[in-house]
């Protein structure tokens, strides 16, 4: 399989937010910010490939029919590991993302690649695999975060632009759903034309 | 009152989908039509209370005791995916009708976050075993609540005329936020 494409997909054709619609719960709720964004963009990547490398080794002494309960061990190992490593060195974004760290665990993105990807193809594909869709679910966390930090805060990474009031309710929940619904409409309008 | 105040909150104030975003997938996934969502909210507020019971047991006797507590992640999620199992099997042997009814959604309630996210919200409030279980079930309500209400929402979004580009999961994601907008005027109830 060619690595780049396999690497590559993830971002746009096969995005885990926009085009699959996976893992919707935590790219909902953390991205007020698009700092926080980011960071749970990594931890579910890190969790991705640690879980993508794992699954695609052990695959053939796992029997069948106990193999997504084991997925969901493995997985939910790396997440505890996160949740420790976050709780230690970055307490104020644990603090932030809170329930959301474990719920990693259950991001259907992680046990669809694992199920999906991870128990069919080789080591190198797997990790390839879990760092392009990774790094395109944190692309979407990313933007999404920014878009809603621009319009309700006037601010992206935490840096101001403009001054006065912006449009709160982009930040709140509602601003969530709308700005996802149309970010959605714009990235299907994209792919069709290329 | 208490008990009146966690279950306002749960419901309305704080909904588990609107306000909280867990759940998020069968909310989209399975609201097509008004009586998938009632089947799905059956199976949620069963299996999401017997979890809740059952992570706070192990919670509170198992894992405290043995200081053991940073695995509660793994151990809930295995007590989760057990207890869907055989509640699966004991519903197939015991209520053929109501397995009939909720057979379906059982497998996909494992991975709906909601169930694992109320037994961890339990255990942050620090509940007593009868206010998690309340919690429990008024958060249950809440998701039935939410997907009942939106489904019947895009039952008639179907009929509409809508633009080309934001047809489907686009448009449901504006009207879960219009949604979201009229659960915001609860906030301050509780």
């Amino acid at each position: 399989m060619n690595q780049w494409k396999n690497f590559t997909k993830g971002f746009i054709k096969e995005n885990a937010v926009f085009v699959l619609l996976l893992g919707l719960c935590p790219t909902l709720a953390v991205t007020s910010s698009a700092i926080n964004g980011l960071g749970m963009g990594l931890a579910t990547t890190f969790v991705l490939v640690a879980s993508n490398m794992v699954v695609t080794s052990v695959k053939s002494f796992i029997p069948d029919k106990v193999r997504i309960p084991s997925f969901i061990v493995i997985i939910a190992s790396f997440v505890t590991i996160v949740e420790l490593v976050m709780q230690a060195y970055t307490p104020a974004l644990f603090d932030t993302l809170g329930i959301f760290i474990p719920l990693i665990v259950v991001n259907c993105l992680v046990l669809g690649r694992a199920e999906g990807f991870a128990s069919k193809q080789s080591f190198l594909s797997s990790m390839i695999d879990g760092l392009g869709m990774g790094l395109g679910f944190t692309f979407a966390l990313t933007l999404l975060g920014s878009v809603r930090e621009m319009l309700g805060n006037g601010s992206i990474f935490d840096v101001k632009f403009a001054t006065g009031d912006a449009i709160l309710i982009f930040i709140l929940q509602p601003g969530a759903f709308i700005v996802l619904g149309y970010l959605i409409a714009l990235i299907n309008k994209l792919r069709k034309t290329t | 009152m208490e008990y009146f105040g966690i279950i306002i909150g749960a419901i309305f104030v704080s909904n588990i989908v609107l306000a909280q975003f867990l759940g998020i997938c069968p909310f989209l996934g399975v609201s097509g039509k008004v009586s998938t969502s009632v089947g799905m909210s059956g199976a949620v507020l069963f299996v999401m209370t017997l979890a809740t019971l059952v992570t706070w047991l192990i919670y509170v006797y198992v894992l405290v005791p043995l200081g053991i507590t940073f695995l509660q992640t793994i151990s809930f999620i295995l007590v989760i995916a057990a207890l869907v199992q055989m509640v699966e099997i004991i519903l197939k042997k015991v209520s053929p009708p109501l397995y009939q009814a909720l057979g379906i959604f059982l497998p996909l309630i494992t991975t709906n976050c909601a169930v694992l996210g109320v037994a961890l919200l339990t255990q942050s409030k620090n509940y007593d075993l009868l206010e998690a279980i309340v919690f429990a079930v008024a958060n249950a309500i809440g998701f039935g609540l939410a997907m009942i209400l939106f489904s019947g929402l895009r039952e008639h979004l179907n009929l509409m005329m809508v633009p080309k580009g934001m047809r489907g999961v686009p448009i449901a994601l504006v009207t879960a936020g219009i949604l979201a907008m009229a659960f915001m005027g609860f906030a301050g109830m509780v």
